[in-house]
Parts: structure tokens; C-alpha cells; sequence
């Protein structure tokens, strides 16, 4: 009998952190992030895990005292949004560079100015190469998955790097919905207790975080890309067993009626969701419109992507962020590279939307859907880079 | 790239820039990165071991009636000649070795 919960994205993170047994979370408290960490002190106050929690003045010392107890090889998790995040990016890299297995749940929310405590995905995309592995989530229960599986990918010993589980502000961490839960012992069966080295460890002396220079840097560097490389399959593995035990099937990408699409739109997050309702509609009608969602965004799944989208006529990008200044937004010049060495290349829009938490409608969608269709037809589009639902 | 060839490469290095074994920074001469070389007149020093004190990288190492420098980790910093009361030590600019 499979147990089902009410949870927000928020709670559903806090929750599958209670059963991955972690041995260290320090964090500070940020909306939209701040009840994974409000939740998961309950926890700890009720005796309910025997988590440390380390409370601190800051997110910069949270990621600080995180990479001092990842470093003993301790199972440590953070939660930050925002300003936050932006306040942890020195440490950032730091937790990539000591290659430092820490789970970070990060409630995506647009950055100031002007404040808003809205969901857009700016502040990941501002901290994409720091070195963090990043997956994004659509729902509550991906929450729940996707927090148990990256402590797997994070810990696998030629991986060892920190992982951030992003959910969008608010549309996610704050929506209730009814999520599938493992029991204890399962989800112990599952992920077992951290097999990470200790490397401050007082009866075996060293250093971490020694200064490296020209001779010595470039190499550090070099190991931490050749990490990267092995995320796919340890992703692969980590989905696999998951899928196994739950029924519910993970991987790098999620696509939906992409086989035969002359239309493709490529999402991140909770507006997956909204566009596949929105296939399913046109597919109703005869459209041949299909999603390919990237659960995996860093390292970039350039095989998968280039595979997916490399027989359609028109893909469509979605950017919940900005990025001023550059030719399109992060995700499309991914998008853009994967297709770069095909032959036949289909044509790319891009769509810039959302941004400090506005809605995208389906019927914003679906129009969409039909300017690519006919730009299928001419095989030129009207707006290479399309801002959706702002206001003239 | 040509004076580094010969050192360890990505593969082989431990990983995150872990150092395993401790004491390593004996191993790291410093003492190339100094500009001005501090120079003791043996007859004006008079063993107060003031320099000794102060030098930021204990590169000051005590004799019966003197003091010797370790050049192998003196930086340069000169603060054992400003902290000197007898001006025994002086600062000599380095000339190419």
C-alpha cells in the first residue's frame, strides 16, 4: 500500500530530507525556501532525526559551515532562494572546487532590483557556473524524488559535487499537492548512510583549501569538468534504482509527444506541466506539438537535447530568465549549441517570460504553439527572441 | 607551461586540491619570492631575539650569541629590520641568482 501525503514543494524537499538521514543542515531563512528548513528544525526539535543544525547569521557562513562538515565527509543539506543564493555565490564555488557532495534545495525567486519575492529562475541561472550539478522540478513530488536522487548522484564517488534540487518559487514550493512517499526503511534502503571520505580528520592530518597556483590550478579545474562528465551515468543509476523501487520513472530529460512534433518547446520547472496539458489539447486537433522538460540542466544534456529536437522544424525555448545583454537567454544558447554541428537544424524562437513570478497561461501557450506551426511552413519565424505576456 | 612539465597531471592529483599527508609546506620553498634579503651584522646584534618575535614566517632561527636567517622561507617583509633596537639587520635588494 503506497502512503500518500499533502505536501508543498518545500515540505516535500524537508521531507525526503528527514529520511535521507543527513547529518549536518545549516541554512537561513529566505522565502520562498524558508519552510524546507522551518520543517526540517521541527524535525530536529521533536528528536525526530539526530541531525546537527547549525543556525548562522547569513546564507554565505550557511554554505561555509556546510563545506566544513561536507569536508568530513558528513551528509549535509542547505536550502536558499534569491538574494540568498546570490549571498552564497563566493562559497559556491568553493563547495565545487573542495568537491564537496552538499544538497542545495533553492526555491527559484527573481532577483532585486526591483524586490519581488516571486518565482523566476534568475537566481540559478546567474550561479550556473559555479560548478553545482542542477535539476529542476516540476511538481511536489518531483521535489520528494529528486532530493533522494541527488544525494545519490551528489555522493558517487568519481561524481562528488554538490547538487542543487530547484523548485520555482511559490507555483511549487508553496502549491499543496498529494505526493507518494517511500517508508523509512525503504528510502534507508535506498540511500544508505554516507560512504563520502573524511578528509578532516584529526588522527590523519592535512590540508584542504591550500592555495594553488598557476603550476597546480588549471588541473583542479580540469578534475572538476571530468566530474561532470560522469553525472549522466551516475544519474542514470541513481533514476534507475529509484524507478525500481517507486514505479516512477526518472532520467536526464522528460519528453512528451516529441517522435513525430514539427513543434517542440523546451521547458524547465512547473511550466513543463502547463505546456504538456497544452499538448494534449493540440494533439486533440492533429497538431504535431510535442515538450522536451530538462530535468538535468548543468552539465547541459547535449546528446539528449540534439537527439530530441534534431527532426523537428521549429523549437521554441523557454526563459524564465534574464540574461541582458546576451543573444537569447540561458537555456536557448544551450539549446542553440546542441544544434550547431547538425546537418539539418530546426529553427529557434526563444521566449522570455514569467519573470518575478508571472503566470503563463495555456492560452498564452498554445498561441505560441501556433506562430512556430506557422513558421514551420515559411521556415522563418517573426521574433527570434519573444518576451510573452509583458506589457507594451 | 615548460617549467611545470614533469609535475603531476589531472589524473593522478588527489581530488578538490586535497593535500593527504600534513607538513607539506616545508616542502614549498617561499623564499624565491623575495624582492629585499635581510643581512645581520653579527656586531651590532645583541641576541634579543625581538626579530625572532616578530617574523611573520618563523623564518628566524636562534643562535648562542646571534640570530641566522632561513632563507629558504624568508619572504622579505623587512619587519625584523624595522623591529631591530640596534639596527643590526639591513635590507639588501636581491640581485638575480
Amino acid at each position: 500500500m503506497k502512503t500518500k501525503m499533502g505536501f508543498t514543494g518545500d515540505e516535500a524537499l524537508a521531507y525526503a530530507a528527514k529520511q535521507s538521514t543527513v547529518d549536518v543542515v545549516s541554512a537561513y531563512p529566505i522565502t520562498p525556501q524558508t519552510i524546507m528548513v522551518e520543517l526540517f528544525s521541527e524535525y530536529v526539535a521533536n528528536g525526530e532525526v539526530q541531525t546537527n543544525f547549525v543556525c548562522v547569521e547569513s546564507e554565505h557562513s550557511a554554505l561555509s559551515a556546510c563545506v566544513g562538515a561536507s569536508l568530513t565527509g558528513a551528509r549535509v543539506l542547505t536550502a536558499t532562494s534569491s538574494q540568498g543564493l546570490a549571498l552564497m555565490h563566493e562559497i559556491m564555488y568553493i563547495a565545487a572546487g573542495l568537491r564537496c557532495p552538499i544538497i542545495m534545495g533553492v526555491a527559484n525567486r527573481a532577483l532585486s532590483a526591483p524586490i519581488n519575492i516571486h518565482g523566476d529562475q534568475s537566481d540559478m541561472m546567474g550561479s550556473r557556473d559555479c560548478g553545482w550539478v542542477q535539476i529542476y522540478c516540476e511538481n511536489a513530488q518531483e521535489a520528494y524524488d529528486w532530493t533522494l536522487q541527488a544525494f545519490r548522484i551528489a555522493e558517487e564517488p568519481d561524481v562528488l559535487l554538490p547538487v542543487t534540487v530547484n523548485l520555482d518559487g511559490f507555483i511549487i514550493s508553496h502549491a499543496m499537492e498529494g505526493v507518494e512517499v517511500l517508508t523509512d526503511e525503504e528510502a534507508g534502503k535506498y540511500l544508505p548512510p554516507s560512504k563520502v571520505d573524511c578528509r578532516l580528520d584529526p588522527r590523519k592530518p592535512g590540508t584542504v583549501g591550500a592555495l594553488v597556483l598557476p603550476d597546480y590550478y588549471f588541473e583542479f579545474k580540469r578534475q572538476q569538468e571530468e566530474a561532470m562528465k560522469q553525472v549522466p551515468q551516475a544519474l542514470r543509476k541513481a533514476a534507475d534504482e529509484f524507478s525500481r523501487m517507486t514505479g516512477r520513472k526518472y532520467g536526464i530529460i522528460d519528453d512528451f509527444e516529441t517522435r513525430d512534433a514539427e513543434v517542440i518547446i523546451v521547458a524547465l520547472g512547473s511550466t513543463a506541466g502547463t505546456v504538456r496539458s497544452v499538448v494534449k489539447e493540440l494533439r486533440k486537433k492533429g497538431k504535431k506539438v510535442g515538450l522536451l522538460k530538462l530535468w538535468l540542466y548543468r552539465p547541459f544534456p547535449m546528446r539528449e537535447v540534439a537527439d530530441t529536437i534534431s527532426k523537428a522544424k521549429v523549437v521554441v525555448v523557454f526563459d524564465r530568465a534574464l540574461s541582458p545583454g546576451a543573444p537569447y537567454g540561458a537555456v536557448c544558447q544551450d539549446v542553440i549549441s546542441t544544434t550547431y554541428t547538425h546537418k539539418t537544424k530546426p529553427v529557434i524562437m526563444n521566449v522570455i517570460y514569467g519573470l518575478g513570478g508571472r503566470d503563463i497561461t495555456p492560452t498564452e501557450i498554445a498561441s505560441i504553439y501556433e506562430e512556430a506551426l506557422a513558421a514551420a511552413k515559411t521556415g522563418a519565424v517573426k521574433e527570434q527572441v519573444k518576451f510573452v505576456g509583458v506589457r507594451e | 607551461m615548460s617549467k611545470d612539465r614533469g609535475k603531476p597531471g589531472w589524473k593522478s592529483l588527489p581530488i578538490g586540491a586535497s593535500i593527504p599527508e600534513p607538513g607539506t609546506s616545508l616542502k614549498y620553498k617561499t623564499g624565491d619570492w623575495r624582492a629585499f634579503r635581510p643581512v645581520v651584522d653579527e656586531k651590532k646584534c645583541v641576541n634579543c631575539l625581538t626579530c625572532w618575535i616578530f617574523c611573520p614566517d618563523t623564518a628566524i632561527r636562534r643562535k648562542e650569541k646571534t640570530i641566522e636567517i632561513n632563507y629558504d622561507f624568508c619572504k622579505g617583509c623587512g619587519i625584523c629590520s624595522a623591529e631591530c633596537p640596534t639596527k643590526a639587520i639591513t635590507m639588501a635588494e636581491e640581485t638575480r641568482r
